[in-house]
């Protein structure tokens, strides 16, 4: 069964990204399983496009004969982007509940009413 | 917060060859891989590293907050004027009007593998120093306000 | 409670991934029409040798502009967030 192993890799990702998310109290934690998600999908989009016995698709002096599928990689590159941005929001909103509330424990959270 | 005097030393000598080298990322954008973001964040991990080694005091008196907002909306507009200087010229947004044309960026390439030359590509190197700059804005001053609020906890 | 219905779930997303896993094949794309005609005339209608930045750039240029503005968007929202947070300090100590 190796000779699916890409798309083994992202399903083991993906399992433990959800899982993070699922069964995890603390906050902190919770954000970590976000992005291990995210970087879990951008794995999958770029391994979808891939030629056999291809070079990267970029003219330079080697001889050029298989191209590997340009178009994931620059849709993985967006998806990046919008990955850090996603993050940085998330870690203000952590700094601003601990603020208000003393504490980053889910539960807690949910049972504080001020 | 601050640091010893080691530390802050070979900040000052790192930041001199993070940013060279972020720099010729972002200009070699059409040649090799990389390009307006990827260099954008090169240079944002050299400001980083100022940031961190200096107290948060002495890093207010190098940078301002409004100067980086400043530079991050100069990147998002340039980007967008030179797309719509196209639709001024008579066709439609985005058109890469200045390839193959002899002026600014414009040199023909031959088909096939060659070695690439710095004045090819029309309208992306361009694109890529506005792109390049937003980035560099952008991530510094993420960092800056998270610096602040770490600041205020300790005083408070 | 909670926890047994997180472990279901969880089980039920690992059959649905690992069915979809196993089935696909690794090498071999489908539909490259629009990738071929990228690689064949990217390089003499742009100029460019990097096929790559031609399509972030050039013929996904809208893609990109969304980019920016959702990378615009996010330090303006982490700037608003860290107002709030000094402005209440100063209300508080008044």
């Amino acid at each position: 069964m190796f000779w699916n192993l890409p798309y083994i890799a992202v399903v083991l990702l993906a399992m433990i990204g959800i899982a993070t998310i699922l069964l995890k109290r603390n906050l902190i934690k919770i954000f970590f399983g976000v992005s291990i998600l995210t970087s879990a999908v951008n794995l999958f989009i770029i391994a979808l496009g891939y030629r056999e016995g291809g070079i990267a698709p970029i003219f330079t002096t080697a001889p050029s004969e298989y191209m590997v599928l340009p178009t994931p990689q620059a849709l993985t590159l967006t998806s990046i982007v919008i990955g850090v941005a996603t993050s940085a929001l998330m870690l203000s909103f952590a700094v601003m509940i601990y603020k208000a509330y003393g504490t980053v424990n889910v539960d807690e959270i949910r049972e504080l009413k001020e | 917060m601050r640091m010893s005097k080691i530390v802050r030393f070979s900040a000052d000598m790192l930041f001199a060859a993070i940013l060279i080298f972020g720099f010729y990322v972002i200009m070699h954008g059409h040649l090799t891989p990389g390009g307006g973001f990827q260099g954008g964040a090169v240079v944002a991990t050299g400001a980083a590293l100022v940031i961190v080694a200096y107290s948060y005091e002495e890093v207010l008196g190098m940078i301002t907050k409004a100067g980086l907002m400043l530079q991050e909306s100069i990147g998002l507009v340039m980007f967008a004027g030179v797309a719509l200087i196209a639709l001024g010229l008579g066709t439609t947004f985005f058109f890469n009007y200045l390839a193959n044309s002899g002026s600014l960026f414009g040199m023909s390439v031959p088909y096939g593998p060659n070695p690439g030359e710095l004045n090819t590509g029309g309208v992306l190197p361009l694109m890529n120093i506005a792109v390049g700059i937003e980035v560099w804005g952008g991530l510094a001053i993420v960092i800056l306000y998270m610096l602040s609020g770490i600041v205020k906890a300790e005083e408070a | 409670m909670r926890k047994i219905l997180s472990i279901i779930a969880i089980i039920l997303f690992g059959v649905f991934l690992s069915l979809l896993a196993i089935d696909l094949t690794f090498g071999v794309p489908e539909n490259t029409r629009m990738d071929d005609y990228f690689i064949k005339n990217g390089q003499e209608q742009i100029a460019t040798n990097n096929i790559v930045t031609t399509i972030v750039f050039d013929y996904r240029g809208f893609d990109t502009l969304g980019e920016s503005t959702v990378l615009f968007a996010a330090v303006i929202g982490v700037a608003l967030i860290y107002r709030k947070l000094s402005k209440g300090d100063a209300d508080e100590n008044e």
